[in-house]
């Protein structure tokens, strides 16, 4: 970490997560970032590696970090190379960039941060707002279903997909250490709190009060499985949604080249 | 019955969308934006305005409801600033092109990266050739009548084009002035409801955004040109008639103040006029023949006004809160462009100020003018371009 205050919030959950990824690095036993590349869009998630981390990393348009991060991925196949985002840079203006990675199983990890609102500009809904939330633009309630970030990631063809929720803080280390190690396109999405623009807005008082309803809401994905959409109505599903090995995009484009040359070569 | 309100640019804007009456609203939210459409979000959904609100994925889309809405014949409405408005870009050609008058409040920002949120005109200045008019606001009353004006004015069967009301980043956005709101009857007089030329009608269906050949494309162009040029003549009648209804007016095209002898003469945009004038009154004091000229309406651009303005003064002094790399600033540009072909041509001097939100106060703008008026006194200007208060 450069010497920097970190510019969250008191009581934002990005404190967690910025925590959570750093432990991870640290008990692979990396002893610095210099095998990381990160890159990051535009909102409250998208500060956590910039500028606070001490290593190489792309501060861009919002929403675009996928794309950035693909062409990093692909000029240096050794690197870890890591999107940090929010719910409206990654799901919300940059969706289409998050499927068609997930489709090519490029080799990026995407962290997501997913507090239900656009926090950063002070809380309009986003894509992600659970139904009924009051938001700064739905102030009666949202009424458009919320997206299954991580079931979308699985079902576009992401190597390794999962939840958590900041008030699951071993287990979402645990799950990036193993996302960092696996190939292909990862996803990890982290319900994260925002008391600012969020919370106090849909009638939570206080922080604790917040991660208590994602500890008593979480359930996980096996037991979801056998659940009716009913009795999932305001539950967060958290767990593993995928994790399965497939030719990566870096895999591929450098066989293509090789096949390529060894026709040339033959002709 | 009038009201006075104390309130934001943002707000203000929030409140003449609905005193237009306006039927949608498709927004995405940036700073410093945001609060224009999170009051219409509110006043939608309470009933206050009976209006469609649509919470887009992006700015781009957000352009693409709007040209929806529009082609469907209401009054649409949206609002963004800096990136956002990058975003738009293909689509705000598309809204020309279609001949839509969508009203969208820009409030101005500067572009990343580095990236900041504070006031620069960059941002809308670079989307000078996408066909949209293009006011700029010096206080927060202007901002609300100039949006009914330009209702009135882009629905105008000689002019069907979309405008942008541009408004800089929490100089006006976020600052609270007293504003009178006129009483709603009097403005749909003055603005009645919607008569679109031509829509998308099942009973009258037909093809929009086909292909055009070579053949016919440059007619086509032809006429978005000619539209721009009948903007120029009736924004001043617009905004006298509004004037006459409602007691606000605001100078037409092109602002001025105490030109009339002046011998020097600041031309400016924006909030920067209404500081100009502070300096203006500050070294007439000390006897300095000086005036300001506020540019309000970048496209169609004022040629004639800045002409006239020209025949009778030694000196322009052109102050930009923005910058087009590898030339100069863009109403430096603009008003030369204009002078080329005139007989006897003032001195110009173009400085840079104020970017990415920097303070420039009446105390900066006198300063330029006294570099200024020393190079009027020596009948040359000795630097093309100015950066003022540069750290080098």
């Amino acid at each position: 970490m450069r010497d920097l205050k970190l510019p969250f919030c008191p009581g934002c959950g990005l404190f967690s997560l910025t925590n959570a990824f750093l432990r991870a690095v640290h008990e692979l036993g990396y002893e610095d970032l210099s095998n990381f590349v990160f890159c990051s869009g535009i909102g409250c998630s998208s500060w956590i590696p910039s500028p606070y981390f001490m290593a190489d990393s792309v501060h861009t348009l919002h929403g675009r970090s996928i794309p950035v991060a693909t062409s990093i991925a692909l000029l240096r196949p050794n690197l870890h190379v890591v999107v940090f985002g929010g719910d409206g840079d990654i799901v919300g203006i940059g969706l289409s960039h998050f499927v068609h990675a997930a489709r090519r199983n490029t080799d990026i990890l995407v962290i997501m941060g997913n507090n239900m609102v656009y926090g950063m500009t002070g809380g309009q809904v986003a894509p992600t707002t659970p139904l009924k939330a009051k938001t700064t633009t739905t102030p009666y309630g949202s009424f458009e279903h919320p997206l299954d970030a991580a079931k979308l990631a699985a079902v576009a063809g992401a190597a390794y997909s999962a939840r958590w929720t900041t008030a699951h803080p071993k287990e979402l280390r645990e799950s990036i250490k193993k996302a960092i190690n696996l190939k292909g396109f990862r996803f990890i999405e982290v319900i994260t709190q925002c008391p600012t623009a969020f919370g106090r807005r849909v009638g939570f008082k206080n922080v604790g009060e917040m991660l208590k309803w994602f500890k008593e809401n979480a359930v996980p994905v096996q037991q979801a499985e056998k659940m009716s959409q009913e009795e999932l109505e305001g539950k967060i599903i958290i767990g593993e949604f995928i994790q399965r090995r497939r030719t990566t995009l870096g895999e591929a484009v450098y066989a293509m080249i090789k096949g390529a040359q060894k026709d040339e070569k033959q002709s | 019955m009038v009201q006075t309100v104390i309130d934001t640019a943002n707000h203000i804007a929030a409140y003449a969308a609905k005193a237009a009456r306006v039927q949608v609203v498709a927004a995405y939210p940036i700073t410093p934006q945001t609060s224009i459409v999170e009051r219409i979000a509110e006043m939608v959904e309470s009933g206050e305005m009976k209006a469609e609100y649509i919470r887009v994925e992006s700015e781009h889309s957000a352009m693409a409801a709007c040209i929806g809405a529009a082609a469907g014949g209401v009054r649409t409405f949206t609002a963004t600033s800096s990136h956002g408005l990058a975003l738009m870009h293909e689509a705000l050609h598309w809204a020309s092109g279609s001949r839509l008058p969508i009203i969208m409040p820009v409030v101005n920002r500067a572009l990343g990266p580095g990236w900041n949120i504070w006031a620069d005109l960059t941002d809308s200045l670079s989307q000078r050739d996408t066909g949209w008019i293009q006011f700029y606001c010096a206080d927060n009353q202007e901002v609300f009548d100039t949006i009914i004006q330009a209702y009135k004015l882009c629905e105008n069967e000689r002019v069907l084009l979309p405008a942008m009301i541009c408004s800089e980043a929490f100089i006006l956005s976020h600052t609270y002035m007293p504003v009178e709101i006129p009483d709603q009857e009097r403005i749909d007089e003055f603005l009645p409801s919607y008569k679109p030329k031509w829509f998308l009608d099942v009973n009258n269906p037909f093809s929009h955004g086909n292909i055009v050949p070579p053949e016919w494309y440059m007619e086509f162009r032809y006429m978005i040109h000619e539209a721009m040029e009948n903007a120029k003549q009736l924004i001043p009648e617009i905004d006298k008639e509004y004037g006459k209804y409602f007691g606000f007016e605001h100078g037409g095209l092109v602002e001025k103040y105490r030109c009339e002898d002046a011998d020097l003469i600041l031309l400016t945009m924006g909030t920067l006029g209404s500081e100009a004038k502070t300096a203006v009154d500050n070294l007439r004091k000390e006897g300095l023949k000086i005036g300001t000229a506020r540019v309000r309406v970048f496209r169609p651009f004022p040629k004639e006004e800045i002409r006239k303005l020209a025949e009778n003064t030694q000196m322009f002094t052109i102050i930009n809160r923005a910058i087009s790399f590898g030339m100069e600033g863009f109403l430096t540009e603009e008003t030369k462009a204009a002078l080329y072909n005139q007989k006897d041509r003032p001195l110009i001097a173009g400085f840079i100020a104020g970017l990415g939100g920097r303070d420039v106060s009446f105390k900066t703008i006198e300063k330029i003018a006294k570099k200024s008026a020393e190079w009027m006194q020596k009948g040359e200007v000795e630097k093309e371009i100015v950066w003022v208060d540069l750290k080098e």
